[in-house]
């Protein structure tokens, strides 16, 4: 039975990688809605609980009835589930940009304006830099629920690693199974990696 | 010139922190403002950078108002150090140095060269200039602000509680080193401080604050010492300000007695002929002080046994006669076994010794000198 994997070993890797795109892209269009509004929320703080409320009830939407929601606008397609799952990372993501702009210590940001730094050039080139380690931190979650949350997809026809757990079960072929849950584990946990190793990079100067 | 002119700080909720301000801060002179929690000293300093907006009244820098122009610009000009450092954590020791520089335009090869010049300005190795603010020392890291600050060369440079978070031995050579800098390069300082130690350390004028913004007395650390304005200004500067005052009169007019002076290589007979209760016994080669024999002692010794030999209260320190002020020669005479202050000259050797009735001569001489020169228009 374990000669399952290799007989159908290009279908994995297609599902792998449609699976990867559907997880992570989300993500990342979730961390660039997150700046802008998280600017604006860091800026005038009275914005920040009203929009966590919307955000968090989005988050509180089942995914498969977010994705059955956006099918008449979109149709059975990636788009609907990228949008869905665009807005659950939002979720995860913004409300840790905030915090790291927040996190910033204000003797930092006075002694920048003291510099002689203007509002937008303090926000980009001081505060964005260390809030850094806090939104990379939003964004392994966003991404690594965004690789599981993918795999629902399946269920509206999307092809992900959620084919497996279908056909395996359909098929009562535990191995199928196996395999595909076995696999969305391993893709997430190899962002997660690799996202740890792109704060590291971008934060040269952080206490380890 | 710094010039404040009746400024008020008022807060939405009716509280005052700087009521009516008038002061003055001279070219390349160092003011310090000083005063409990809440007198409104930092959001005097602050209002100079426009961190803070007064609700009435005007500054005038280099007899221009500041709120005229881009505030942005008018920090550039003015370098600004706070307690906390507020280094930046993400960039570089040489790149917190070239901050303004970059902000003014500067290639940052250029900007990084003249930080590398700061930090040895300010008694750093150049070698740390790639490390970042974390991996210094607070005393270090507090230079580091110094040297950001100074980087563009600004006029004018406001300084908020900048030595209060390090140690004291820290601190008094941060201080030691704001004085060299400032004997060089006369800047016009303004540094906010608590501690009226460190006002009167490094201020050329001191401003003392009531709470709510009022200035109690504006002086020469000197004269605040001297001759306080009303009672507030004597409690706030403290009770031992008689001693304290005597750091600013020197020793040069201090007689001194020749002895009894004795290098370590005479014998005992000889310090029993010198008749006198203690014995300040010195290196025979460079002459400099070995410590106080007490004659007393000597009653049970052969004749022959030189001093060497003999234990010597050691007790203190001693002062360099002209260079030191009358409070270390007083210190020095408080601390010694036999009541007298050891004066030494600048190549160590001992020059002479003051009893507390010398010390007291020069004390009293100082006074009248200084009661003169206040009464003259």
């Amino acid at each position: 039975m374990w000669s399952w994997i290799p007989q159908n070993g290009s279908l994995i890797w297609t599902l792998t990688w449609e699976n990867a795109k559907l997880g992570v892209l989300p993500a990342l269009y979730g961390l660039i809605i997150s700046l802008p509004l998280g600017f604006v929320a860091a800026r005038w703080r009275w914005v920040f609980p009203p929009m966590l409320g919307v955000v968090n009830v989005l988050y509180a939407v089942p995914s498969l009835a977010l994705f059955i929601a956006l099918i008449p606008a979109f149709g059975l397609t990636d788009t609907t589930v990228s949008i869905a799952l665009t807005v659950f990372s939002l979720c995860v993501i913004l409300p840790n940009v905030v915090a790291g702009l927040q996190g910033v210590p204000p003797a930092v940001k006075q002694a920048a304006t003291a510099m002689g730094y203007g509002r937008i050039r303090r926000l980009v080139t001081v505060e964005l830099p260390l809030a850094v380690p806090v939104i990379i931190a939003g964004l392994r979650i966003g991404v690594v629920s965004g690789i599981s949350l993918a795999s629902v997809g399946q269920l509206i026809g999307v092809s992900s690693l959620g084919y497996l757990f279908t056909d395996g079960l359909q098929r009562s072929f535990p191995t199928e199974i196996w395999v595909g849950l076995v696999l969305v584990v391993a893709l997430a946990l190899v962002c997660d990696l690799i996202l740890i190793v792109v704060r590291r990079a971008l934060t040269p100067w952080a206490a380890r | 010139m710094i010039i404040f002119d009746a400024v008020t700080k008022r807060y939405p909720d009716g509280t005052v922190a700087v009521d009516s301000l008038d002061l003055e801060v001279p070219d390349g002179k160092t003011m310090v403002l000083v005063g409990p929690s809440g007198c409104g000293k930092t959001t005097s300093l602050r209002m100079i950078n426009r961190l803070v907006e007064p609700s009435s009244g005007t500054i005038l820098l280099n007899g221009t108002d500041i709120r005229q122009g881009n505030p942005a610009l008018l920090r550039r000009g003015i370098g600004y150090v706070i307690q906390q450092t507020g280094l930046f954590p993400h960039r570089t020791v040489e790149d917190n140095v070239a901050t303004v520089p970059v902000l003014n335009g500067w290639s940052r090869k250029k900007a990084r060269d003249r930080a590398r010049e700061l930090l040895t300005l300010v008694g750093l190795d150049p070698g740390l200039a790639r490390r970042y603010p974390h991996q210094l020392s607070g005393g270090q890291q507090q230079r580091v602000g110094v040297a950001r600050a100074l980087a563009a060369d600004p006029p004018v440079l406001l300084m908020d509680e900048p030595f209060s978070a390090v140690d004291p031995v820290v601190r008094a050579s941060l201080q030691d080193q704001l004085l060299a800098l400032q004997a060089e390069l006369r800047k016009t300082i303004v540094l906010v401080t608590h501690d009226i130690e460190e006002a009167i350390k490094v201020g050329d004028l001191v401003a003392l604050f009531r709470p709510h913004g009022k200035l109690a007395q504006l002086a020469p650390p000197a004269e605040l010492l001297a001759s306080p304005a009303d009672d507030y200004v004597a409690g706030f500067v403290g009770f031992d300000r008689g001693i304290r005052r005597l750091s600013f009169v020197s020793t040069g007019a201090l007689e001194l007695s020749a002895g009894p002076v004795l290098p370590a290589d005479a014998t005992v007979a000889t310090a029993r002929a010198a008749g006198a209760a203690w014995i300040l016994v010195t290196e025979p080669g460079d002459g400099s002080p070995r410590g106080w024999l007490d004659t007393a002692k000597l009653a049970a010794l052969p004749a022959g046994t030189p001093l060497a030999e003999v234990p010597a209260e050691g007790g203190g320190h001693s002062f360099t006669v002209g260079t030191d002020s009358l409070r270390a020669a007083l210190d020095a005479a408080v601390l010694s076994p036999a009541g007298q202050a050891v004066g030494v000259g600048e190549d160590g050797r001992v020059a002479g010794v003051a009893s507390f009735d010398q010390l007291r001569a020069a004390i009293r001489a100082a006074e009248t000198e200084r009661q003169q020169v206040e009464q003259r228009p």
